[in-house]
């Protein structure tokens, strides 16, 4: 198989022997057909055991290899090498701390993700035997798109807002709670206010939409914030007519 | 060495292990229960299910079908006990599963909706577009977040299990990101790491599936079952091996060869029309199709490519609306990674190994032969799948099973005390440790990637879809090879933090204990059933190996293996029947 040399430049960073990250240089006989994940598995079997990066599905499914490649943070099972020149930049996701070498630390997300409560709170519990909750494909639609997310953390590494300030929720975890909420068979919506609509929530998001044109799954995390700030707000407006106005 | 206390340690937190952590919850929140993953549970290979899920829940099935199929399905490896019982559990399971918000695709009465799948004679598979399993696993872990009493290890290997005394004691565990080792100290132990695809070269799996569990349990002297059945999934990309899910046939692609004929109409799959039609061509077994590659390969018929020959997916036909509905994924992924766009061109697919039907052996329960231990879904075999599974049961399985495993194993802590021997105990897992220390020191000369290169290969020349026994104990002969040069691995990486050569060395190590049960076992099952098929012995023999195969471990010497009875309730042995005499339901 034909192949063609290009130079991968590596972010290292091991925190019992380095003082602080530097980059190291591969050079990578790549095949036609490789993502930048087959060249980072051509350095770790062939070149470099003590390369370490996360990832296992490798068709972007599972979330686990996003890195910053050239600039822009991605999955690297999904980006091409020969969509790159001879030379292609590998650095772990910014806006986290490194664990070492392409490896985050992800404590903060999981944490995140947690207090949106990201699951289906009904309105009353429905035995097995009543069957499924009706729901029409319309009625999917309206939220489908935001159950695609995948953890991967492309966004946060994305977002100017989570950059300045790691108290802000963050996308990933804002765009969940909106899944739940747009999903006609949760009424979770205001037990998910509290975070959601905090001072750390939708409201510090400044719209840059970054978040949106990195995700590799179409998720648009910015258009599920955007419409979280519409309902709150009307919410918000709601209360203050009929007097229960909320904190 | 630090202890952790709990009272259910699940190991695994793909589909099995959170439906387990949640029953567990749901069974009596006094219950301790710790689930630990070598990745978060989001990260675990349940994620790429794509097809669905089968379950009756439509008027024109019933449960009967669906253990027909799937018994038949396995060539009558089955035990019809544990088929009967999955049936009867997984339509519950999924309704189940739409009220913790699952995505499923629906009817346009809002009703959820089904598609059919390879070998069901009804059309019974709930999906979710074709990301079933990313749903699913989502769905389980986003709702494992409700219950406080479900407390998490992300990121920590599981090394050893503890036994003593007949017992399961508890776990030894590494924190990947210090390579700091802990010992879990459980009244019972869940095994749900998944499959072990990772032992052949071309695979659907991704890179966790190493059979850790399988090999864990397998030392600590738990069998593992029917390990010789590969399945090959007819349709996965050349070069990366990407599944492309069964739902492509479900919604009427066809496969052709390379003049563009249907070639399973040759194979006792036809007629071709009408189409499409359940049990029928396309949709018959994955086990069949991938035969009836092979056997085009020999003729000369198939598409030759870069990664070995391919045959063509056609769905054209279906439309840009269809495939952009049904089958985004599928689209997505054969435009980037094969350059072929399935609404406008055919997409070459080769088949791929995808699953294990074998793994720990479990009766009914979930339980293991040694008390305490407990295992579902893809590392184990409770043997709904026998000698080849039907595409939508497994994650059907790992719900019912994992559902089930948790409730007998919550019974059994109840009426269980930790067992105060914790010197024992400790100095076990105090073993455990000096075992992944010696690595560090070792002077070896062996390469973990070379040794796995060489596991992968040999596994495939024979241990393939078609096997002989020359070619089978030339592997068998290989794998023992590896597993003496694996003592002499180097280990190049001394870091303690995220040290992934560290893990790769222990996941090399289980695979090769796995890959011989598996070379041993298909050596020994001297027929043809289901995955299995020898080309020295071409019929299934049901008055001798009617039977599953348990491979015992021996530390020094090949797996021994012996053999277990089928449970036979109320399906008598019979002649598999596709296309013509099937009846399937016409689409």
């Amino acid at each position: 198989m034909e192949t063609r040399d290009v130079t991968i430049e590596v972010l290292r960073y091991r925190p019992e022997q380095d003082s602080e990250p530097f980059f190291q240089s591969y050079t990578v006989p790549c095949e036609e057909h490789w993502v930048v994940l087959d060249a980072l598995n051509y350095i770790k079997d062939e070149l470099d055991r003590t390369l370490s990066y996360r990832w296992s599905c490798h068709m972007f499914v599972c979330g686990s290899c996003g890195m910053v490649i050239n600039g822009e943070p991605m999955l690297s099972c999904k980006k091409f090498v020969r969509d790159f020149g001879d030379k292609i930049r590998v650095e772990p996701l910014s806006n986290f701390p490194i664990e070492r070498d392409l490896v985050i630390v992800q404590d903060d997300f999981m944490e995140k993700l947690s207090s949106v409560k990201p699951y289906l709170i009904p309105k009353e519990e429905r035995s097995i035997e009543s069957g499924e909750y009706l729901q029409t494909p319309a009625q999917l639609k309206t939220y489908k798109q935001y159950t695609m997310c995948i953890n991967c953390l492309c966004c946060y590494a994305a977002c100017p807002q989570y950059g300045l300030d790691d108290k802000f929720i963050g996308p990933a975890a804002l765009a969940l709670a909106h899944r739940y909420n747009a999903d006609s068979r949760d009424v979770g919506r205001s037990a998910r206010e509290d975070v959601v609509a905090s001072h750390e929530g939708i409201w510090e998001c400044s719209f840059v939409g970054a978040c949106s044109l990195v995700c590799p799954k179409d998720v648009e995390p910015a258009g599920a914030i955007q419409q979280t700030k519409f309902t709150s707000a009307i919410d918000y407006i709601t209360g203050m007519v009929s007097g229960g106005g909320k904190k | 060495m630090e202890i952790i206390e709990t009272d259910i340690a699940i190991v695994g937190a793909g589909g099995a292990g959170l439906r387990a952590a949640i029953e567990v919850a749901e069974a009596d929140p006094n219950v301790k229960v710790l689930l630990i993953s070598k990745v978060y549970p989001m990260r675990s290979h349940t994620c790429a299910a794509e097809g669905g899920a089968a379950g009756v829940v439509k008027d024109n099935d019933t449960l009967e079908y669906h253990f027909n199929d799937t018994v038949g399905g396995g060539d009558w490896l089955t035990d019809q006990d544990a088929v009967e019982y999955f049936v009867n559990e997984i339509p519950k399971e999924l309704t189940r599963m739409e009220h913790w918000g699952c995505p499923w695709s629906r009817e346009d009465s809002g009703k959820v909706a089904v598609r059919p799948f390879g070998g069901m004679k009804i059309m019974r598979t709930w999906f979710a577009a074709d990301k079933t399993g990313f749903h699913m696993l989502h769905t389980l872990f986003q709702t494992s977040l409700k219950y406080p009493t479900i407390e998490r290890l992300d990121e920590y290997y599981v090394t050893d299990l503890m036994v003593e005394d007949g017992r399961v004691h508890g776990v030894v565990v590494m924190e990947i990101r210090t390579g700091k080792m802990t010992l879990v100290r459980a009244k019972a132990v869940i095994i749900c790491s998944g499959g072990a695809g990772k032992i052949f070269p071309f695979t659907t799996n991704g890179a966790i599936k190493t059979g850790d569990g399988m090999a864990m349990a397998y030392r600590a002297g738990v069998p593992l079952k029917d390990m010789e059945f590969v399945q090959y999934h007819p349709t996965g990309l050349p070069a990366t091996g990407i599944l492309l899910t069964e739902g492509c046939r479900g919604e009427g692609g066809i496969l052709v060869n390379k003049d563009g004929y249907r070639f399973l109409q040759d194979y006792g799959l036809g007629p071709p029309d009408p189409w499409p039609r359940l049990k029928a061509m396309e949709l018959g077994p994955r086990d069949r199709l991938s035969q009836a590659f092979w056997h085009e390969q020999k003729k000369g018929r198939t598409i030759p490519s870069p990664w070995g020959d391919v045959m063509h997916l056609d769905m054209r036909h279906l439309g840009e609306k269809k495939i952009n509905e049904r089958l985004p994924l599928i689209r997505e992924l054969s435009r980037l990674y094969a350059g072929a766009d399935p609404v406008h061109e055919l997409v070459p697919v080769r088949p791929v190994v995808h699953y294990m039907m074998g793994g720990i052996h479990t009766n009914i329960d979930g339980a293991t032969p040694l008390a305490g231990l407990y295992a579902a879904g893809e590392c184990a075999c409770v043997s709904i799948n026998g000698a080849n599974r039907l595409g939508s049961n497994s994650l059907g399985e790992l719900l019912v099973f994992g559902a089930r495993a948790a409730r007998n194993a919550v019974d059994y802590v109840k009426s269980t005390e930790y067992l105060n021997k914790v010197k024992t105990i400790q100095a076990q897992a105090e073993d455990a440790q000096s075992r992944v220390k010696a690595l560090f020191q070792s002077q070896g000369t062996e390469s973990v990637p070379g040794l796995r290169k060489e596991l992968n290969a040999t596994m495939e020349e024979g241990c393939g879809i078609y096997r002989t026994e020359a070619e089978i104990k030339a592997t068998c002969d290989k794998v023992t090879e590896i597993r003496a040069r694996y003592k002499d691995v180097k280990l190049e990486d001394t870091s303690t933090v995220f040290n992934t050569d560290l893990l790769q060395t222990l996941e090399l190590g289980c695979m090769i204990e796995v890959a011989q049960t598996v070379a041993v076992s298909a050596f020994e099952r001297k027929e043809s059933r289901g995955a299995h098929q020898r080309l020295d012995y071409e019929k299934r023999d049901d008055v001798n190996y009617l039977k599953h195969s348990m491979a015992h471990f021996d530390p020094d010497g090949d797996p021994r293996i012996d053999y277990l009875d089928v449970v036979i309730t109320k399906s008598q042995p019979a002649e598999r029947i596709y296309g013509a005499g099937a009846e399937g339901q016409v689409v």
